[in-house]
């Protein structure tokens, strides 16, 4: 079983993301053979001009969307922490989308059951990841992040420190 | 049916009826979509000498072919046609986001918008369901709060929305509709018609895929076009952006300071697209499908405009900037943001504070006349109460509200000869008198003084032609870059790609045909690129326009550039325009009264609007 230190997500960076929405438009053509946001497994937000972020399935530990089905339909790969549909099973009910923090996981407009990145199984790798222009996008681990975190704010801190010599 | 949506709405605003008819594909074909198509849908919906601002003048909204897909920048245009109230021709403002895709999904080429609301009201599009809902509460407020209630009214935050301000409501001749908060349909008054309708809003949500005809050749164009926006034909718009041309025009002298009065800026540098990028740009954004982006959003880090948030272009920089005498980019800032709270075209809101500058210069305007403000070149605190009264329609700035055209004949003494505009329409950032290319199209343009309907500044900036010289040749020059930015804003595609089309037409020709399934080749667009502009020549022909308003600004024709430099006392003389337009005006297959042949207009395949012309053909 995959631990979640090694669980791989899409991940965007908020000072790279303009919200060109192309992950959009890539993903549902991928996934559906029309461009439409509505059918994209990620979406995203611009809160303002300035903060612009693509959001999607983080892979969580214990995954509160799997907790939350009353029917069983969804659960969570051991092999790669994907959250894997049972599509059969799936009444639409939402349950799910209440319980997920992040509106990663959606409701389909046509089929009414609910979709949600699985990071492009069945093209080896996703493709929001390759089509975004500003490589903003990245397939990461939460130690990954962690990492990149620790090493922008302590150059942060040395730039302050030389500005202030 | 693949590109087009197949279907256009009709709103009666008045009663609220809507119907929808089958997109005329034979309009499609020869008008491609955008302001080409917009146009020819407004001409069968209008009568002639439609007052602009009455309910006989429909507003239409037009979206292109290429709209709701992933090709670069080409997802996210739309275009808003109507009689102008600025110019009283025809005319069309484009505006880019993701309102032109959302548009698209909901199932739409076009929108037709006739007559007027008993009330305030806002149009809700939801696919198929299409309503006028209630906009009492949406009165006085900014385009961007109009968005930010509507969203939440609506419970959908990702319902796209077109609003107009309270410029707009007050039927400021300047004022426009924006969507997402800084993208304007900007120029020649259109959020003044849309205003006169009682419409304050368009809100749309679109839900249908968008499919390509050959999903897989349009995939592989795709991804040949992804490498060219990050190329060296889009670098300026992805770092300095178009902010970067205040020291390129600066150090050529075609850069309009004071109103005018000079060709250069002595204060130039603090004001650069250098200094702005190194001290106010906080983020470049994208709009929907761009590949590229190119949208500088400044934020004033400090002093007395501290937090100030908004979109910095060249020609709204130069307008409230130089064109006024202000080095202070702060406060340009400022403006930018005020003209945005409004709604007015940030272009022609800093000339007219120019106009006034100049008028108050010279005595014509007195510092009583303007409610107190010592309007000197250079004061920024009257450019931002000048545009405060001008965005409420308060004191001075009710008059100057209409355009400085309007406003220099009320003001009288004088006043007229300050106003540099064409057809009504307030000038941009190219010194005509020195950009003689540029001023045959500027001169021709059928929305009046714009450098956006067809480019031809380029030539002339870029040494392919001696500038100060007028001759023969600048004819097919600007009439080959006018077809071509005609289709730019038909497809619609964004003006700042146009580079990436590095085999031009056949390139879009080759794009419209994978994501339409239309055969056609570059030749034929070419066509549809004159048929355009001939359609815009028919209408305004109609509206009483002619050669006599294929004119320039009065200082451009009678005041040489006085600045010491390496174009000091070029002008443009009637007699050089004369040739130039004579030029123009045979490259187009017109009398060298400016009217389209019979014969030309059978080569385009418009023998139907023969009537308009009919009579007043002979050269």
């Amino acid at each position: 079983m995959v631990k979640i230190h090694e669980r791989k997500f899409v991940s965007a960076d908020p000072e790279k993301c303009v919200g060109c929405q192309i992950c959009e438009y890539i993903c549902s053509w991928t996934k559906e053979k029309g461009f439409n946001p509505l059918k994209s497994r990620i979406r995203v937000v611009r809160v303002n001009q300035l903060a612009n972020m693509a959001v999607t399935c983080r892979r969580c530990e214990d995954p509160p969307c799997v907790a939350a089905c009353p029917r069983d339909a969804l659960k969570q790969s051991d092999e790669t922490g994907t959250i894997i549909l049972d599509s059969d099973k799936c009444n639409g009910c939402g349950w799910c989308i209440e319980a997920c923090d992040y509106g990663a996981i959606m409701l389909h407009p046509e089929t009414k059951v609910v979709h949600v990145c699985d990071l492009c199984k069945d093209e080896g790798e996703p493709q929001c990841i390759k089509w975004c222009p500003e490589e903003a996008l990245t397939l990461v681990t939460s130690d990954v992040l962690a990492q990149k975190a620790r090493i922008t704010a302590v150059k942060k801190l040395f730039q302050e420190a030389r500005k202030k010599k | 049916m693949h590109g087009y949506a197949g279907k256009v709405l009709y709103v009666e605003l008045n009663t609220g009826k809507t119907r929808i008819e089958p997109l005329n594909m034979d309009y499609a074909k020869k008008y491609v979509g955008g302001i080409g198509l917009g146009m020819r849908l407004w001409l069968d919906n209008s009568k002639a000498g439609v007052d602009p601002l009455s309910p006989e003048n429909p507003l239409v909204l037009a979206i292109g072919p290429i709209s709701g897909t992933i090709f670069p920048t080409a997802g996210n245009g739309h275009a808003f046609v109507a009689k102008s109230p600025a110019t009283l021709g025809i005319s069309e403002a484009v505006a880019h986001g993701t309102f032109g895709s959302e548009m698209k999904r909901a199932g739409y080429d076009a929108v037709i918008l006739k007559g007027k609301a008993e009330k305030p009201v806002y149009l809700w599009i939801d696919d198929d369901s299409v309503q006028l809902l209630d906009a009492a509460h949406l009165l006085g407020k900014s385009p961007s709060e109009t968005e930010d209630v509507i969203k939440e009214d609506l419970e959908d935050y990702y319902v796209r929305v077109a609003a107009i301000g309270l410029a707009g409501e007050k039927l400021s001749r300047i004022a426009c509709i924006i969507n997402e908060k800084t993208r304007a349909a900007g120029r020649t008054g259109l959020g003044a018609v849309m205003g006169s309708k009682n419409l304050k809003a368009i809100a749309v949500r679109g839900t249908h895929d968008i499919v390509p005809a050959k999903p897989d050749e349009f995939m592989d164009m795709v991804i040949e076009f992804h490498e060219r926006m990050k190329g060296p034909a889009t670098r300026k718009y992805r770092t300095l952006g178009t902010a970067e041309n205040v020291l390129v025009h600066n150090s050529l002298y075609c850069m309009p300071t004071r109103n005018y009065n000079n060709s250069h800026f002595e204060e130039a540098e603090k004001v650069s697209g250098e200094i702005l990028n190194e001290r106010f740009v906080a983020k470049i954004i994208g709009c929907s499908s761009c590949a590229m982006r190119c949208e500088h959003e400044v934020v004033v880090p400090e002093g007395p405009y501290k937090g100030t948030m908004t979109r910095m272009e060249y020609e709204t920089l130069w307008a409230m900037g130089p064109y006024c005498g202000i080095d202070r980019l702060d406060a340009i800032i400022k403006g930018m943001e005020l003209a945005n709270y409004y709604g007015m075209d940030a272009i022609s809101a800093g000339v007219i504070v120019g106009f006034a500058m100049d008028c108050y210069e010279n005595g014509i305007l007195s510092k009583k006349d303007l409610g107190g403000i010592e309007a000197n070149f250079g004061n920024s605190e009257a450019l931002l109460q000048l545009l405060e009264k001008m965005g409420k329609r308060e004191g001075i700035g009710d008059i100057l509200a209409d355009g400085v055209r309007s406003a220099g004949e009320k003001i009288g003494k004088g006043a007229e000869k300050l106003a540099q505009h064409i057809k009504g329409l307030e000038v941009t950032g190219y010194d005509l008198r020195c950009l003689k290319t540029a001023a045959l199209g500027f001169a021709v343009s059928f929305r009046g003084a714009d450098h956006n309907r067809h480019g031809a500044y380029a030539f002339d900036v870029k040494g392919k032609v001696d500038r100060l010289k007028a001759e023969k040749g600048r004819g097919n020059m600007v009439r080959d870059m006018e077809n071509l930015y005609a289709l730019i804003d038909s497809f619609i595609v964004c003006k700042f790609s146009r580079g990436t089309y590095y085999k031009g037409l056949s390139d879009m020709a080759k794009l419209f045909t994978l994501v339409t399934g239309i055969e056609i080749t570059s030749k034929e667009l070419d066509k549809s690129g004159a048929r355009i502009i001939t359609l815009a020549r028919l209408i305004n022909i109609r509206e009483g326009l002619g050669r006599k308003d294929d004119t320039l600004p009065w200082k451009v024709m009678n005041v040489p550039i006085p600045d010491e430099g390496p174009v000091q006392g070029a002008v443009v003389k009637q007699k050089e325009l004369d040739l130039l337009l004579d030029d123009y005006y045979v490259s187009r297959g017109w009398t060298l009264k400016g009217v389209p042949t019979k014969t030309t207009l059978k080569e385009l395949g418009m023998e139907g609007l023969l009537k308009i012309v009919r009579g007043k053909q002979e050269a």
